[in-house]
């Protein structure tokens, strides 16, 4: 009882911490209420509605550019929202490629990321992102979205919309390179930290410029079209730092150095999250111009060769080496592709993304390999297919640009390369060993053997099915 | 009265059920098992790591008979559950004490 009376103060604390808080920022609340009370009257307000009236009134139709900015919100939330069904993707993905008696400890995760991130990147991310960036290292205004107050211009909405999913993104491929055995709370502190800070401020770096930064990075002229390297390395370094300060689960290798296969409880699942996965990278890919124009369609094209080719070489790669076509080896090679697709995808052809993507198919399934030669367990592959496909497409920009190879470029991009595992490193290798000094990072031998569903979470992901393994 | 108890591969069971209808055997059990024999287990591939899967799902059919069928339920039970290759499984058969209905307290054979 005592517990609990302690836990109820420390939650009826916060909750006024948090009401405080929202006193402090008036500013937004005062300018958003005319904005937001007007839909009363939206003819007035906003030219498309008058578009729908008869001709009578040529006067207010809405000129070219009107339509036009109409579409780029249009498009650019669309993609958002393609890209926010990504989260169930990677659920599904990292579910499937995990035990059964981990399931709702892994949906529990790949949930509060995006809700916990959502609130972290509005508070603070999206300030230290987008907003103004004298020194090139970090934007200083736009938290709380306070921006608005200032320009009253809706598009503030779309393109942190569009942000926030992008930077939820990042967030959740640590998850399932931390499956199984990480403690749940810290999971959350971390969530939190990178949504408001170690994601962001890279992001300043590559792409403040979008909004109201420059980032020192852009300025060289890197190329990261849809985040190769601002969310997917970014996310796969995270990982790297979090599965290295985890160390691997129990019973993942031998004292005679032997890999023991942990087979995950439903391929499935983890087809059906690659498949939404798939879907959802043709709103993060396209989406990233955010302006509804006829580029979208060259990088969709790009996009899917890119899949399509990195599906098949790592088949072959895997079908090769373990003389099978190993299914989930395929599903990480469409990843693969997608992932090193993203920074390069608008600079160019078709034929050089199905080179990109069959190099990243090989590379992952290498990758994979090699991560687990040296021990560092990753049950679904993040680190290979975000980190290392991430920082090799992002490279890959520079080899098969549309105007030709140039070794500038490339120092450019291997520059971005590197400056994104070195500030991920530190910070993320930071935050994980803090945690793991404080409140803890992996949960008991116990729990981990029963299941982190029913130690963490109080009950099991399949309820009346008898889960008898127990390693 | 004897239990036959036959461990088979799960795609055999509904021959082995439909063979055993045809000469009246009324009633089984079937259960979901794990087991090897001298099949031993097989090797499957993960990501690329090897393992080896001990136990091999197979079914187990449980049915009481009265004596005089046992053999007729045995010959049945061979010829629909075999193919030939290793794993095709056991059948047991066991003296069976006593039988009763629960619905009517039906006793012995005409509890089967």
């Amino acid at each position: 009882m005592k517990t609990y009376a302690r836990k109820w103060t420390c939650l009826i604390l916060c909750l006024a911490a948090l009401l405080l808080a929202a006193g402090t920022i008036p500013p937004v609340m005062a300018a958003d209420a005319p904005d937001t009370a007007s839909p009363a009257a939206p003819a007035a307000a906003t030219p498309p509605a008058a578009a729908v009236a008869p001709p009578a009134a040529p006067a207010i139709a809405p000129t070219t550019a009107q339509v036009q900015k109409n579409l780029d919100f249009v498009w650019t939330l669309v993609a958002a929202f393609l890209v926010f069904f990504m989260q169930a993707g990677f659920a599904m993905v990292e579910s499937g490629f995990t035990r059964a008696k981990n399931a709702v400890n892994i949906m529990m995760k790949n949930l509060m990321d995006f809700a916990v991130g959502s609130i972290a990147f509005f508070l603070v991310g999206f300030g230290i992102m987008f907003g103004t960036n004298p020194t090139g290292w970090f934007g200083t205004d736009g938290f709380f979205l306070s921006d608005f107050a200032r320009d009253a211009d809706k598009w503030l909405y779309a393109f942190w919309m569009f942000q926030v999913v992008f930077a939820a993104t990042s967030a959740t491929i640590v998850s399932g390179a931390m499956a199984e055995r990480t403690k749940f709370l810290s999971y959350l502190v971390y969530s939190a930290v990178i949504s408001a800070l170690i994601y962001p401020v890279f992001g300043s770096w590559a792409w403040g410029g979008l909004y109201h930064g420059k980032g020192w990075l852009e300025k060289l002229g890197f190329i990261d079209f849809a985040g190769s390297t601002v969310v997917h390395s970014i996310g796969g370094w995270a990982a790297l730092w979090g599965a290295v300060m985890l160390g691997p689960r129990l019973g993942r290798y031998s004292r005679d150095g032997k890999v023991n296969a942990i087979p995950g409880h439903s391929i499935p699942m983890a087809a059906l999250g690659v498949f939404i996965l798939w879907f959802g990278w043709f709103g993060f890919n396209p989406g990233s111009t955010t302006a509804g124009n006829p580029d979208i369609a060259r990088i969709a094209v790009t996009t899917n060769l890119a899949a399509a080719a990195g599906a098949i070489t790592a088949l072959l790669t895997a079908w090769w080496i373990f003389k099978k076509p190993d299914g989930g080896m395929t599903l990480n090679g469409v990843l693969a592709g997608l992932v090193a697709i993203t920074a390069p995808c608008a600079t160019v052809t078709p034929v050089g993304a199905i080179w990109i993507g069959a190099i990243a198919g090989v590379v992952v399934v290498l990758s994979v390999l090699f991560f687990d030669r040296i021990r560092i367990d990753d049950p679904v592959g993040a680190i290979s297919v975000h980190g290392v496909c991430g920082a090799l497409g992002t490279l890959l920009a520079a080899v098969f640009h549309e105007e030709g190879f140039s070794l500038a470029r490339l120092g450019v991009q291997a520059l971005g390369v590197g400056a994104a595992f070195v500030w991920t490193g530190v910070t993320a290798g930071g935050l994980f060993f803090l945690l793991k000094k404080t409140i803890g990072l992996r949960v008991s031998e116990e729990e981990e053997m029963d299941g982190l569903d029913y130690h963490e979470h109080g009950n099991t992901a399949y309820a009346n099915f008898q889960l008898i393994e127990r390693r | 009265m004897k239990r036959i108890e036959a461990i088979v591969k799960p795609f055999k069971l509904e021959e082995v059920k439909n063979a055993l209808g045809e000469i009246g055997v009324t009633g089984m059990t079937v259960l979901e098992v794990k087991g090897f024999g001298r099949q031993k287990g097989h090797t499957e591939v993960y990501r690329g790591a090897e393992y080896v899967v001990d136990f091999i799902p197979k079914v187990k059919i449980e049915a009481a008979v009265q004596d005089e069928m046992v053999p007729a339920v045995v010959e049945r039970i061979l010829t629909a559950a075999r193919t030939g290759k290793i794993g095709d499984g056991k059948i047991f058969v066991f003296d069976l004490e006593e039988a009763i209905r629960i619905r009517t307290g039906e006793r012995g054979k005409e509890a089967l």
